[in-house]
């Protein structure tokens, strides 16, 4: 093995741009070396993030999942609710992870024994579940119980002085783990990454492909799921307009994160590089001061082109 | 019926349009290497596929030691004690070699993969077929040969009582089908069942013990190897009687006359890799030069690439003595050369257009867009070709489709005849019409020789080659094995060079 493996390549351009957007910010800006610039990176992405990880196993096993969005907005409007008609907030969360992997294993059902394309089915996941979240309330609804306002605030880690690791970021910190762990070192994971590289192959040596399509977007549902908890902690309230449009920046995530749209190879840990890239440009953008918010969008629109033409490149190279 | 070990019985399998396999039988024993022959879409991978639960079958049982099995999933066929090797390789591109041979029984401690362990076996698994390849490697990062080593190493890596490998040495070297070879012995002689699918005879009777024979998905009958000769195999694979093989010495055609004119079109060294070895080949005007040899021998592909359809790789081309390259079908329609495709409904007609359309269609689109052929010019066309080539229709404007398979031929052939070619290639002209039409079509041929045509002819059906070809060129698995001309031309001399060994064939009977 002299020469580098090319499935390396993006997740390593990955990781260069992440140090060169870091390098930037503290370059231009004094306050970006402050711990808290990534203390708050990874607090105010956590449920981005938590949903691209979902992402990524469906996005390499070569589907797509466009309900994310809804999920979560569901999720949190329904814990609002619950909470707020006296269910203790732990029962109501533990119910809402229940409903999330149930939905999207509903969704790998209907993928798997009617052989439908992921992006429709997703897609009508989506109408549906952002129908069902103001079925249950037309409006916002702020969440108050002391669970809420001061046990999940002060579940924090001290790392420096007045700088915490607030709960969300180690949600997410512990999400990547067991997901890379998952992909890494169970039959399931390495079963994901072989139906994304050829589903046919798969079948014929004996992977349980149903089965596992099925988990995929089980394990996609229970994790935008717990997106939709951790954003019921991050909002402290629950909102059933929100969120519209969050799959996309969790695909460009995974996307940027090095993992290949057409399935079979990609990271878990380069999934979270790519969210720390989003948010990184959005703390720039915000740094800067006088620049549109949306200027965010058009400088991840940028990038995202330019890593999937990396990766057709790769790609091309390989076949050679 | 102690010792055998697999029992298919009455298996059928049909796919929409096709029945790929209808009530067929098949027996493998303990400790045998058994060969399953037929041309290429005898049904050979279908009736694997079904006994392995890829397909779900029609009808039938499969019995594997005595006790009935029904598997869903090749995952249930392997749990069973089927392990098997699928024609195209089938394998996970993205993975090392190591997790390939090892995916779906990966070893696990506490449900975590030990990688190092999947390391060592599929060392081992490498070591067993003599192969020295990094395990670690990417799959993709492989050539075909050693991919289909490496599902090889996959199939044995399991303790199966029965391997099945269709095809495993289509892309194989010898040292690499020999170290195969020396395998699947050893694994013989420890008593497992083993089932080889191959087009290579050398390889059926240098490994196996047993034959088993399809055609169009029927059991033609199963013998030992050592008592079928080779001659014999190949008149089960297209279908004779070993009498009818015996007696055909005898009936001789006679009267051939080769004219001794220049070649109009020569091919030197023409080929093209994966699909035809480099051949010689050359047809004169008057000329009808038969290309024999079974279903998947090569013999479209040289039409192919004679038609500009794929483009050679090496060798060169001369039409009337002129070097000349065919880029496209474009460019051999303007040098006058006409190819009616093998499968009509697929390449040839346009099921919704007139007679009338149909026929215009290669003469319009060789005028390109802006010449538009007048009415009356076309109505003249279709109502000549009607009339020549005897299409049974009430009239020009009937939709092709509602046309008998014979006379949906003899349109296309107008097709290409409007468009005045000085070559014509006729792949498998007769297939799927009736008797008759194909008497039909036969004294068409003829009648086109006369008038001076350049014909290559392409056909199953060795009466049909050797009744009107002056000169044959036979083909076996993607080359050219012989060619024989005049009155040396016989079904039995075409089988003869089709089922000869390796070795002997070189011997070209020449003009
Ligand atoms: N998946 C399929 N769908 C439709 N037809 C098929 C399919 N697989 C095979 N066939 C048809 O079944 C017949 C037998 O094919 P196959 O078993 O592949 O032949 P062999 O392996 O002997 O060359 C052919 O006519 C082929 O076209
Ligand atoms: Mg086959």
């Amino acid at each position: 093995m002299n020469r580098i493996n090319p499935k390396y390549i993006p997740l390593a351009a990955t990781a260069l741009v992440m140090i060169a957007l870091y390098v930037l910010g503290c370059v231009l800006y004094p306050n970006f070396t402050s711990p808290r610039v990534i203390v708050n990176l990874f607090g105010d992405n956590a449920f981005l993030g938590i949903a691209a990880v979902g992402a990524t196993f469906v996005i390499l096993s070569g589907g797509i999942d466009l309900s994310v969005g809804a999920v979560i907005a569901f999720i949190g409007i329904f814990i609002a609710s619950m909470i707020a008609s006296g269910m203790q907030p732990l029962v109501a969360i533990v119910l809402a992870l229940v409903v999330g992997t149930v939905f999207g294993a509903v969704q790998g059902s209907l993928i798997r024994v009617f052989d439908l394309p992921p992006f429709l089915v997703t897609l009508g996941g989506m109408f549906f579940m952002r129908g069902m979240a103001f079925v249950v309330r037309q409006e916002s609804l702020a969440i108050k119980h002391s669970f809420y306002q001061q046990t999940i605030r002060q579940l924090v880690i001290p790392l420096a002085p007045r700088v915490n690791i607030p709960f969300t970021a180690m949600c997410l910190i512990a999400v990547v783990v067991v997901a890379t762990y998952v992909c890494v070192y169970t039959r399931f994971g390495r079963n994901v990454y072989a139906i994304g590289s050829s589903e046919n192959s798969a079948l014929l040596m004996g992977v349980p492909v149903g089965g596992t399509k099925i988990g995929i977007y089980a394990l996609a549902g229970f994790f935008s799921a717990l997106a939709g908890c951790v954003s019921t902690f991050y909002m402290q309230s629950g909102n059933p307009a929100s969120f519209v449009g969050l799959e996309l920046d969790a695909i460009a995530a995974v996307v940027v994160g090095g993992t290949l749209l057409t399935g079979g190879v990609g990271f878990v840990p380069g999934t979270l590089m790519g969210v720390l890239i989003l948010g990184l440009i959005q703390t720039l953008i915000t740094f800067q001061g006088n620049l549109n918010t949306w200027w965010t969008r058009i400088a991840i629109g940028v990038l995202l082109l330019l890593f999937i033409v990396l990766q057709k490149a790769i790609a091309g190279r390989g076949r050679a | 019926m102690s010792d055998s070990l697999l029992e298919v019985r009455g298996l059928s399998k049909s796919f929409p349009g096709v029945r790929a396999l209808q009530g067929v039988d098949f027996t493998v024993r303990r400790g045998e290497i058994h060969a399953l022959m037929g041309e290429n879409g005898a049904g050979k991978s279908t009736l694997i596929k079904v006994m392995t639960g890829v397909y779900e079958r029609d009808a039938g049982t499969t019995r594997l030691d005595a006790k009935e099995i029904f598997p869903r999933s090749p995952r249930e066929a392997e749990a069973c004690g089927i392990s098997t090797v699928y024609q195209e390789v089938n394998l996970i591109p993205h993975l090392s070699v190591a997790e390939n041979i090892c995916l779906g029984r990966q070893p696990t401690a506490f449900g975590k993969i030990r990688w190092g362990a999947i390391m060592q076996r599929a060392t081992q698994a490498l070591a067993r077929l003599d192969l020295d390849i990094d395990p670690s490697r990417q799959l993709s990062a492989c050539s075909i040969a050693i991919q289909q080593m490496v599902a090889l190493a996959r199939a044995m890596d399991v303790s199966a009582k029965l391997l099945i490998l269709d095809e495993p040495t289509s892309s194989l070297d010898e040292r690499e089908c020999e170290e195969l070879f020396k395998v699947i012995r050893k694994l013989r002689d420890e008593g497992m069942g083993i089932v080889f699918v191959t087009h290579f005879m050398d390889q059926v009777y240098a490994v196996t013990n047993r034959i088993t024979v399809l055609r169009n998905g029927q059991l033609v009958g199963e013998y030992l190897t050592s008592e079928l000769p080779r001659l014999e195999l190949v008149a089960r694979m297209i279908g004779k009687d070993a009498k009818e093989v015996a007696a055909m010495e005898s009936q001789q055609p006679g009267m051939r006359s080769v004219r001794d004119e220049k070649p109009f079109l020569e091919v030197r060294n023409f080929g093209r890799k994966g699909s035809i070895a480099p051949l010689d080949l050359s047809i004169r005007p008057g000329e009808v030069v038969g290309l024999a040899g079974l279903l998947g021998s090569g013999r479209t592909e040289t039409a192919r690439i004679i038609f500009g359809v794929d483009k050679p790789d090496c060798g060169e081309m001369f039409l009337d003595g002129e070097r000349v390259s065919i880029s496209s079908p474009r460019a051999a329609i303007r040098r006058r050369i006409a190819f009616t495709a093998e499968d009509r409904k697929i390449d040839g007609i346009i099921p919704n257009l007139s007679i009338r359309e149909n026929i215009v269609l290669a003469l319009q689109a060789s005028r390109g867009t802006w010449s538009k052929l007048s009415r009356a010019k076309q109505d003249e066309l279709a109502d000549k070709f009607i009339k020549a080539l005897r299409i049974k229709t009430p009239g020009p404007e009937q939709l092709i489709k509602n046309l008998s398979g014979g006379n949906q031929q003899k349109v296309l052939l107008g097709r290409w005849l409007a468009t005045e070619p000085r070559l014509i290639i006729l792949d498998e002209p007769t297939r799927g019409i009736d008797v008759g039409a194909k008497a039909e079509i036969e004294k068409l041929i003829t009648d086109l020789r006369r008038d001076g045509l350049a014909i290559l002819f392409i056909s199953s059906e060795l009466e049909e080659v050797v009744r009107t070809s002056q000169r044959v060129v036979i083909l076996r698995d993607r080359k050219k094995v012989g060619e024989l001309a005049g009155d040396a031309i016989s079904e039995h001399a075409i089988m003869n060079q089709i089922a000869a060994p390796t070795a002997e064939s070189k011997a070209v009977v020449d003009v």
